[in-house]
């Protein structure tokens, strides 16, 4: 009886809970529950047929074309993170550190790609490195190349630069946030005590980054894992990753106990993502 | 952190200005073949025109899709501000494990790739017997970018002391009369924020409507079905348009969050 005394005096809150479990229920436990559920169902010839069975996993998981567009997409990600990492934390160094008076200008050059179309940067990449692209123009105009190269667009390397171009600032931007937190005293406390200025970027300025590094660092990787627009624009026919193989068992193959099953795979691997940054965040937490 | 450490100044500064050249050279690209006569692409650029931008003012397709995205962003602000508050309020209210495990749900959509989530939906609706539609478009994008609006509501939340609702309740106002006049006004910028975050957001996004869209194509599947097709430099044109219209609209953000903070 405790919990309708509860409800009694507090109706506003009883009724707003009500309302988001049945949000959560319908909109979002809902829809992924039925992908579980359809990924252990068979496709009949031009049919979905209601029943139990793992052949859908074992489809995906036994089959090497699978897998190799698995570990195709895990590399891309994986490359991308490191890369977009690397210069987001470079470029969030330097707007915290050295910029000075250009800082706020700086600033808003960093976030005007982030609100512009992911679409359409991803295409710009078309018209730069495709054959009649602007770099082979430019390399032929300086004598470098005889013929336009056709090596530089449609393949592995030129979905992980529009990527890496893309999500540069997912990383940049949680990194400026936590050096920006970073008391002055701390630097010239380590300079007190006579450590030098790498000393001191390693042992006290990086720790105290590495929380939004990893958190941007994860947010891109799941986020290039799980994009089809890159690779369908910039890709070539092998280069496909997984989501467009998901999207084809939805489109043309009409597989859609198979597209669940490969749904699955991703959403599994995304989470173990997570849940591996969150720790690794939390660990380093404790430490700092 | 804003201290000057002169050692490697220059080093960096390089680093940075090449790093924000590889973020701004293409856009630069972008833009100059936008105003090219030519249909093929070619550089240098001989002939300069704006015909690819007279060619849009045509287009009625394409103006019907910016309307239908406009139409779903809108209505996204709307749904997304409605569901997302009272979702952070309960959210701070509950606390402990069952808010906990409820917090970690109701973020799923941000989490699981925007494209399964479109397919999961497009499941429910196919089985339910729903048609797509501009509706279901607005339904699916609701329901990925809620959690944006939840998030910074809910942060910007923990900030706000509870003290002054507990003394303005105390005072004898209730608790829709404490929300509106002590809670929203605290909380203002966040939803004001997450609001503007959401319309940009669902302007541009793809991967859910993808599943979700019938008969009315928004901007970005009415760019994606173009480029399939193959390039035309209308395209140029719309890219330019809608990154210098990105430009004005954070200058006025900026703008106004800067008037924000000063009062």
């Amino acid at each position: 009886m405790r919990v309708w005394g509860w409800v009694h005096r507090h109706r506003i809150e009883a009724l707003c809970l009500l309302g988001a479990v049945a949000y959560l229920a319908i909109f979002i436990v809902l829809p992924y529950a039925n992908v579980v559920v359809f990924s252990f169902w068979e496709k009949e010839l031009y049919s979905i047929q209601p029943a139990f069975s793992l052949d859908n996993f074992a489809r995906a998981l036994g089959n090497d074309l699978y897998l190799s567009v698995i570990l195709n997409s895990l590399q891309v990600a994986a490359a991308v993170t490191l890369a977009s990492s690397l210069l987001g934390y470079l470029l969030a160094y330097y707007l915290a550190v050295h910029a000075h008076h250009w800082r706020n200008l700086l600033f808003f050059l960093l976030i005007v790609p982030l609100w512009t179309s992911f679409l359409l940067r991803a295409y710009i990449w078309k018209i730069i490195l495709g054959r009649n692209g602007i770099l082979n123009s430019l390399l032929m105009e300086a004598g470098l190349l005889d013929q336009p190269a056709s090596f530089l667009l449609y393949n592995k390397f030129s979905i992980a630069l529009a990527l890496t171009y893309i999500f540069l600032p997912f990383v940049a931007l949680p990194v400026y946030a936590a050096l920006e937190k970073i008391p002055q005293r701390y630097l010239e406390a380590s300079a007190d005590l006579g450590a030098p200025a790498f000393a001191t970027f390693r042992h006290v300025v990086f720790p105290l980054t590495l929380p939004g590094l990893i958190a941007g660092a994860t947010v891109v990787f799941c986020l290039a894992f799980g994009d089809f627009i890159t690779p369908a624009l910039l890709g070539g026919s092998g280069d496909i990753m997984i989501a467009n193989v998901i999207i084809s068992q939805f489109g043309a193959a009409y597989d859609w106990p198979f597209g669940s099953a490969l749904a699955l795979l991703v959403v599994a691997i995304v989470l173990a993502i997570v849940g591996l940054s969150t720790r690794l965040a939390k660990l380093d937490g404790g430490r700092a | 952190m804003t201290g000057r450490q002169p050692t490697g100044g220059r080093v960096f500064a390089g680093l940075a200005a090449a790093i924000f050249l590889f973020l701004y050279l293409p856009l630069a690209v972008l833009f100059a073949f936008s105003f090219q006569e030519s249909r093929v692409l070619s550089w240098p650029i001989e002939d300069w025109s704006l015909r690819w931008y007279a060619l849009l003012l045509e287009d009625s397709e394409l103006q019907g899709a910016l309307l239908n995205s406009a139409i779903v962003a809108s209505v996204c602000v709307v749904g997304t501000t409605l569901l997302g508050v009272p979702l952070a309020l309960v959210l701070r209210r509950l606390g402990g494990r069952l808010g906990a495990l409820l917090e970690r749900t109701f973020l799923l959509p941000l989490i699981i790739p925007q494209l399964i989530t479109g397919l999961a939906l497009l499941l429910v609706l196919n089985r339910s017997g729903i048609g797509l539609s501009l509706g279901t478009v607005i339904l699916g994008q609701t329901i990925v970018w809620t959690p944006i609006v939840m998030t910074q509501v809910y942060a910007r939340l923990q900030r706000v002391d509870a003290n002054l609702e507990q003394a303005s309740m105390d005072l004898g106002a209730n608790r829709l009369q404490t929300f509106f006049l002590i809670t929203l006004p605290n909380i203002r910028t966040a939803v004001v924020g997450s609001a503007l975050l959401v319309f940009t957001l669902s302007f541009d996004e793809l991967p859910v409507t993808f599943f979700l869209t019938g008969a009315q194509n928004t901007l970005p599947m009415h760019i994606w079905s173009m480029l399939r097709i193959g390039i035309t430099p209308e395209i140029n044109a719309i890219a330019s348009l809608t990154v210098g219209v990105s430009i004005v609209l954070i200058l006025i953000g900026l703008r106004l969050l800067a008037r924000n903070r000063e009062t």
